[in-house]
């Protein structure tokens, strides 16, 4: 048996044998589980189920053992996430801690810093939030102007933040502020992290149009950090803050694309069910009653299997061991646009039944997709918005010029 | 299914690229067109792509072929987009060649495969009329049973690569009516029979397409491909594979019309800077290059899909042509705006693959009859 095949074999032993034994009743596929001091429990046995993993290594399979990681390979790492699909189990812990700040640290920070917060990452006793946006300085990031004054070890910040999301669930923040207000505005900035549970960071939630409140706002009024937490040196904040956007992107595209967790295989199906359910055909299991609808039905599902083929093509590339080709910069454009689409789209088939609010003649599924597509209107917005990526496109892509 | 180049095909892609664009392609396009040359391609370079062997490429070793398939002939066909070559490799190799190959008796094969596979005779296909649209049940010409054979009169439309072809596999009705999936056979039909003339017709690419007119040709029993089977079957079957090569073409032209206006908006200059450094115009670039991305990946999944006879491939072939069809019309317009003045002019480069774009647009299907298609397979 090579390593390889034991490594499995022992995994799926594990799995199969200890972690019941363990647990008992295992959380279902859909369980995210985000962690932190104040954790939310999607099944009663989230925290535990996590906390068993963790202790092998398997909330962050590719970190070094030493911050709380499994130490494996991308060979081995690829088999837990195979064999965690194929028993129907949640990835152990979700979160900004393991698609963002985890490996921005794996990048940029000391071993002393990696030390300190990767571990708490890994176990999920820390959740974070992202301190980025600010109210004027959204696309124009590097405008920001929530301030960090350094004296000795301590720092003071003030100012605010926006868009932090879950803001409220958080204890600690990663995020960029100004220590220097001269020159070039990329250079003043300094990538900190600090705790949230202190009197001088304030959060309030944002009501979105959904109705939902995933945004807060953040204010900072002398709060208080270390300089021990500033990443790669003061001043230097804006090469890991685009690093790290790097990693949100990639986070988003998995999220959108066909084919990924937010996305079940067979939407093109879902989309002809909802059609004969609402419009009715024009024999059983014959043509959907409306031309037009049904066109559009068809031209929603081909360009959605056109961008599940080239999600494809990129990881085929990938595997092949090309590097991730300029394509991948369309996925969080063309990702979120699909799925404001489908959302127009099942509007339109179900008529007045999709203008429900809440309360009576709305059955909940007609409520939840009516919100779903509310929230869907952010999604070109949040994580940078379409126009500007498009630029990113133009410039480094295409070469057009500044 | 991978979606990537294995290394010969990589090499192959390279050599085809290189192949087309030696030598000024659309220079030696225009000169076809202004001199008014009767066949409007060159034989010779024909026979080259035989000597290549790209002729060969789709048809089994028996038959004198590579025995690879779609997923390389694409690659040939996306070179010749990018030149916007004029030689009819996809009437005589990838539809007439293959319906041979499919339907066609020994002889039939000697007489015309082995041939047209050499590149020292050009086969075409002919399967549409006018007013027919795209429907393949609507046949050109109808066949009337004679002692020991078939009486074929009708006119063909738009007959691909038809003009100073060597024969003709037609399309022909022998029993029911439009609509009906029955009663429909390919006949193999040598230029110079008596009854049959084919008229060279001009449209707006320039390519040779003809009329061909069947005014009660004979042929024999043995003129027909796949006796007594399903001829519309064996018509659907190489439409859809002559389909995929020809989304092949469309992706290398709307690269190669994409990458034109990119140079164009680095270079051309207005209030004092370079008009690709205007927002408005960097975020059309960048959409048409979304739309290019995404044409590729779905051109070589409906290759691979057709060539490993999966059972979505019919689907895919519709998606490929809808979203070619969309794609390259889309970037062939926008190529013109932004180009401004000059684009607009006979004498720039760019309004010719304006003109291909369409005339592919209405070959094998438009987006629209494919979306129809679609959903008729999928059962809504």
């Amino acid at each position: 048996m090579t390593d390889v095949e034991s490594f499995r074999a022992e995994l799926v032993e594990f799995f199969e044998r200890e972690l019941p034994g363990q647990i008992g009743e295992l959380p279902p596929a859909t369980a995210d589980y985000w962690g932190g001091r104040r954790p939310e429990l999607p099944h009663p046995s989230s925290q535990r189920y996590c906390e068993v993993m963790a202790e092998r290594g398997l909330t962050a399979p590719t970190w070094p053992r030493e911050y709380g990681g499994g130490g494996l390979d991308k060979e081995c790492a690829k088999i837990v996430t195979a064999e965690l699909r194929r028993l129907g189990l949640p990835v152990p812990l979700v979160g900004f801690g393991m698609s963002m700040i985890g490996p921005t640290l794996l990048q940029f920070g000391t071993d002393e810093q990696k030390r300190e917060h990767l571990p708490k990452i890994a176990l999920g006793e820390i959740r974070w939030a992202q301190g980025y946006s600010e109210p004027n300085a959204g696309s124009d990031l590097a405008s920001l102007a929530a301030s960090a004054r350094i004296a000795g070890d301590e720092i003071t910040i003030n100012g605010q933040k926006i868009w932090t999301s879950y803001a409220d669930k958080a204890d600690w923040m990663f995020g960029i502020f100004r220590t220097d207000t001269g020159g070039k505005k990329q250079e003043g900035i300094t990538f900190l992290l600090l705790d949230m549970a202190q009197p001088g960071v304030e959060v309030r939630p944002i009501k979105l149009i959904s109705g939902a409140s995933p945004f807060c706002e953040t204010f900072f009024t002398d709060a208080r950090a270390r300089t021990r937490d500033i990443i790669h040196g003061v001043g230097n904040g804006w090469t890991v803050a685009k690093a790290l956007l790097g990693h949100e992107r990639t986070m988003i595209g998995d999220l959108f694309g066909a084919g990924g967790r937010g996305r079940p295989a067979t939407a093109g199906n879902l989309l002809v069910e909802v059609a004969r359910d609402y419009i009715g055909e024009r024999e059983p299991g014959g043509r959907i009653g409306d031309p037009v609808l049904r066109d559009r039905v068809t031209q929603f599902t081909m360009e959605e299997r056109c961008f599940a083929l080239t999600m494809q093509r990129s990881a085929d590339a990938a595997r092949a061991g090309h590097k991730p080709g300029p394509e991948s910069s369309i996925f969080k454009i063309y990702g979120t646009e699909l799925n404001q689409r489908r959302h127009e789209l099942i509007l339109a088939l179900r008529g007045p039944q999709s203008v429900g609010w809440e309360g009576e003649g709305f059955d909940p599924r007609e409520l939840a997709q009516t919100r779903d597509w509310l929230r869907s209107r952010g999604n070109t917005i949040e994580g940078g918005t379409s126009e500007i990526q498009l630029n990113i496109i133009a410039k480094h892509v295409l070469a057009l010029p500044d | 299914m991978q979606l990537a180049l294995t290394e010969d095909q990589a090499l192959l892609a390279r050599t085809a690229n290189e192949f087309i664009t030696a030598g000024e392609p659309l220079a030696r396009l225009r000169k076809l067109r202004d001199g008014r040359d009767e066949r409007g391609y060159a034989l010779d370079r024909l026979a080259r792509m035989a000597e290549l062997g790209w002729t060969g490429i789709s048809f089994s070793e028996a038959d004198g072929g590579l025995g690879m398939g779609l997923a390389e002939v694409v690659l040939v066909t996306e070179a010749m987009g990018r030149g916007l070559a004029p030689e009819p490799y996809i009437p005589s190799i990838v539809l007439a060649g293959r319906a041979v190959a499919l339907g066609g008796s020994a002889q039939h094969k000697e007489a015309w495969l082995q041939p047209a596979i050499a590149g020292q005779k050009v086969l075409a296909l002919a399967h549409s009329r006018r007013r027919g649209r795209f429907d393949l049940t609507r046949a050109p010409v109808r066949a009337t049973r004679v002692d020991g054979g078939f009486q074929l009169s009708g006119e063909a439309t738009q007959v691909w690569g038809g003009h100073l072809a060597d024969a003709y596999v037609i399309a022909a009705r022998t029993t029911g009516d439009d609509g009906d999936r029955g009663g429909i056979a390919l006949f193999v039909v040598p230029a110079g029979t008596p009854g049959l003339t084919a008229v060279r017709q001009h449209r707006i690419d320039s390519l040779n397409v003809a009329q061909l007119v069947l005014d009660g040709a004979v042929v024999g029993d043995d003129a027909e491909l796949a006796a007594g089977g399903d001829g519309l079957g064996l018509l659907s079957r190489v439409i859809d594979e002559a389909t995929v090569a020809l989304t092949g073409e469309m992706l290398g032209g709307m690269t190669e019309a994409l990458e034109r206006t990119l140079g164009y908006l680095r270079e051309r200059r207005q209030f004092g800077v370079p008009i690709g450094s205007f927002q408005a115009l960097k975020h059309r670039a960048a959409r048409l290059y979304i739309e290019l991305e995404l044409s590729r990946s779905v051109v070589m999944a409906a290759a691979r899909a057709v060539d490993a006879q999966s059972a979505d491939a019919a689907q895919l072939v519709s998606i490929a042509k809808a979203k070619l069809s969309d794609a390259y019309c889309l970037v062939a317009n926008e190529a013109v705006q932004l180009h401004g003045g000059i684009g607009m002019t006979d004498e720039h480069d760019i309004g010719l693959f304006l003109k291909r774009a369409r005339a592919s647009e209405m070959t094998f299907g438009d987006a629209s009859y494919h979306r129809a298609r679609y959903a008729e397979l999928g059962g809504y």
